[in-house]
């Protein structure tokens, strides 16, 4: 079975060609993490899962990405939709300047996914729960979502993905700016997700995509090089380039 | 909230726990191998000597987690040191497999020949061995220096009894040519079994290394 | 010794902050020493007469804030959704970018030009008279630009990671800009409004040019009712031969300025609030 599929995808910025014919299968419920070198493609690629480069102009895409065999880029797909599928987390955590708790409520609102105010409080909850932060801020809910720690924003960030029950989760380096210890949290909260959701991390930290992720893709120059499981990309890589990289070796 | 790293450490734990099972295997063999000699029991002595697959499969399979750990989640000082110490006991035990089925193979060709004596040395010596074996193979799991080091001090014991055996064999062979043949495979046996208590003695060694981070390997047990 | 130009630099640019500042100091010294003796209940109450001992601001002060209180309600709207169009939406078509251009000159034009607009569109052409309406259109059409411009520089200082954390959720556009931008934008935008609008109230120009009567005895009372304002009154005042009215009109100054500086104090307190509510 695959969740989601990408087929001899390009992307181009203008009239640079930023991914060349990426073709890949993302499998449900594991974690699929990419890697490969700044500016390697990897985070336009994750991009182009939920159309979120549809907002920068001068921007294009050819070739298909089918979630549930259904193409996302053909004509009258509801972007918005799609969307509140295919949730995303972003590199700098990127708390709206609200309260905790209106954070999390934000994509039910807009969602018309609500209800009743206790039907609202509890979702918040089960989100904050899963993104293993409901300890840490069930009696600040109402503070603002700036004054936690950055770790702590970041997983704000997860759980307000989440509340609005997403099937994919995209995480854009999402630990690259925290300490190990907080990255750790994440990390192992991104362990515990994949029984539900299917998540793309993208990440320049290799040890991180070794540690969290079963299956692993290295993007070099706006390719994909090599796509395997993860234990065989950092044991065995079949790729003379990507044994380079995972070595350390590059350049 | 905190817990660190819970998958790794699952795993790092059933890791451990296949290593273990390994060791209770290895020592069943053993014992098999060492009984099949004494009872001269042929489907014993069978059941060991073509028995090894078991433990070659385990051998692989503990071998490709610990190639996984290391590569996966780079494990740091503690974590690292008890990965590699698996990868060593894991390599120990291996081998303690195979000396099970030479011994084993010397049993069945003693079986041919009317036994030589009474054997109560070698049956002695297997049960240290297997004491050894288990005590290291419990110091690992518990990280109890102090039982490993006595496993350590088993092993002067061990080669006592090896000296032993091949003086009091000698004194037959002298005596009757005719059980050259058969006691040479019981000095064999005193040796295979004196073997496996130095593995053992390396998995003490091993646990010491984890626990401690001393090396202790040429210094203590040099004598050996 | 690199240190020495760049010292030199600092004196320098502090002279002439003081300098800048004496001026000030001295100009609003001498307003205060002419009309301070007049300021009074009654002159803030009472309304304009022959005799300068007894003429008042009344009718002046209420109109400046109804007339300013119309420009807001007109300006604003219209500004902030014209810097939302062309900001969020228009950015790229060749409509948005000839209206941009507009925008830029328009900030640039003298008032008085605004007054002969008016004149032209709002008192005659669509028949408003010489009202409050027409009197706050031509305000209007002056901060326009400066609304339009300072929400726009307010809008692209939202990141552009709260627009995406909008919109990864599910959110449209208008979803993202009305939740997530313009809260956050609220501050500055209220900003440059309260700035706009504040230069606004010291117009004098443009409301004489349409024709804004120099005497009135009333309060305005509606938006078709003729009206003045204090910079008319003060300059209706200043054109007087009696050195008596010298003093009223310095007084009136005075009064203007304390609204100014109530203004601008009040933009400076909102902004803070919105951000210690922000952050």
């Amino acid at each position: 079975m695959i969740k989601v599929r990408a087929e001899r995808l390009n992307f181009y910025y203008g009239a640079t060609r930023a991914l060349q014919d990426i073709s890949v299968a993302v499998q449900p419920n594991v974690v699929t993490a990419f890697i490969g070198p700044s500016g390697c493609g990897k985070s336009t690629f994750l991009r182009t899962l939920n159309r979120m480069n549809d907002i920068v102009p001068g921007t294009r895409v050819e070739g298909r990405v089918l979630i549930d065999d259904a193409d996302i880029y053909a004509p009258g797909v509801d972007v918005v939709a799609l969307r509140r599928r295919v949730g995303m987390v972003f590199q700098k955590s990127n708390p709206f300047p609200k309260s905790i708790f209106e954070n999390v409520a934000y994509g039910l609102r807009i969602n018309n996914m609500a209800g009743s105010r206790s039907e609202l409080a509890g979702r918040v909850e089960e989100s904050l729960r899963q993104a293993a932060l409901w300890g840490e801020v069930k009696d600040r809910l109402h503070e603002s979502a700036l004054a936690i720690s950055g770790g702590q924003q970041q997983r704000l960030c997860i759980a307000r993905a989440l509340a609005v029950r997403p099937e994919i989760l995209l995480m854009d380096e999402p630990a690259s700016a925290l300490d190990p210890i907080a990255t750790q949290r994440i990390e192992e909260l991104i362990y515990d997700l994949k029984q539900a959701y299917t998540i793309v991390i993208v990440t320049h930290n290799m040890q991180q995509a070794a540690r969290v992720s079963d299956y692993t893709a290295f993007f070099w120059l706006g390719r994909l090089v090599e796509y395997d499981r993860t234990d065989k990309i950092f044991t065995n890589p079949a790729e003379q380039l990507t044994e380079d990289y995972v070595t350390g070796r590059f350049g | 909230m905190d817990k660190a790293v819970p998958h790794f450490r699952e795993e790092l734990e059933a890791l451990l726990a296949r290593l273990l099972e390994m060791g209770g295997l290895a020592e069943a063999r053993v014992r098999e191998a060492v009984e099949g000699l004494v009872t001269r029991d042929p489907a014993l002595i069978a059941k060991v000597r073509d028995g090894d697959e078991p433990l070659n499969r385990l051998h692989i399979e503990i071998d490709d987690r610990c190639f996984r750990l290391l590569a996966l989640h780079q494990p740091m000082a503690t974590d690292l040191r008890a990965i590699v110490a698996a990868v060593k006991i894991n390599t120990d035990l291996e081998r303690v497999g195979d000396l099970a089925v030479n011994i084993a193979q010397a049993a069945g060709r003693y079986a041919t020949h009317p036994p030589v004596k009474k054997l109560i040395d070698i049956p002695q010596m297997s049960d240290i061995a297997q004491g050894m074996l288990h005590d290291a193979l419990d110091a690992f799991v518990r990280r109890d220096t102090r039982l490993a080091q006595q496993v350590l001090n088993e092993d002067d014991r061990l080669d006592g009894l090896k000296t032993q055996v091949f003086r009091e064999l000698l004194t037959y062979m002298l005596q009757d040519p005719s059980t050259v043949e058969p006691a040479l495979d019981l000095i064999l046996i005193s040796r295979h079994l004196e073997r496996i208590g130095d593995h053992a003695t390396n998995i003490a060694e091993d646990v010491i290394f984890m626990v401690s981070a001393q090396d202790v390997r040429h210094h203590t047990a040099g004598g050996a | 010794m690199r240190r020495l130009p760049d010292r030199a630099f600092q004196a320098v640019a502090l002279a002439v902050l003081c300098l800048a500042l004496a001026a000030l100091a001295a100009l609003i010294l001498d307003v205060w020493r002419d009309g301070a003796s007049r300021l009074s209940w009654d002159f803030l109450t009472g309304f304009p007469s022959r005799r300068a001992e007894s003429a008042g601001i009344w009718h002046a002060l209420t109109g400046s804030v109804f007339v300013i209180l119309v420009t807001a309600a007109l300006a604003v709207p219209i500004g902030v959704g014209a810097a939302i169009y062309l900001e969020e939406y228009g950015t790229r078509s060749l409509l948005a970018r000839l209206i941009e251009i507009n925008i830029t000159n328009l900030a640039a034009v003298p008032s008085i030009i605004y007054g002969l607009l008016g004149l032209g569109l709002f008192v005659r052409a669509l028949g408003m008279g010489r009202s409050v309406l027409a009197g706050a259109s031509t305000l209007a059409l002056l901060v326009l630009p400066v609304i339009i411009l300072t929400t726009r520089e307010a809008l692209r200082a939202v990141p552009r990671s709260i627009r995406e954390g909008s919109y990864a959720l599910g959110a449209t556009k208008w979803q993202t800009i009305w939740h997530q931008v313009l809260p956050v934008a609220l501050p500055g935008i209220l900003t440059g409004t309260i700035l706009a609008l504040s230069r606004a109230i010291g117009e004098t120009a443009p409301l004489i040019t349409i024709g804004a009567l120099t005497f009135v005895a009333f309060v305005p009372d509606g938006l078709w009712s003729p009206f003045t304002v204090l910079p008319i009154q003060i300059f209706n005042w200043v054109s007087r031969p009696q050195p008596a009215f010298q003093v009223n009109a310095a007084a009136a100054i005075l009064v203007l300025l304390a609204l100014l500086l109530t203004m601008n104090a009040a933009a400076v307190w909102l902004r803070d609030r919105y951000q210690k509510k922000l952050v």
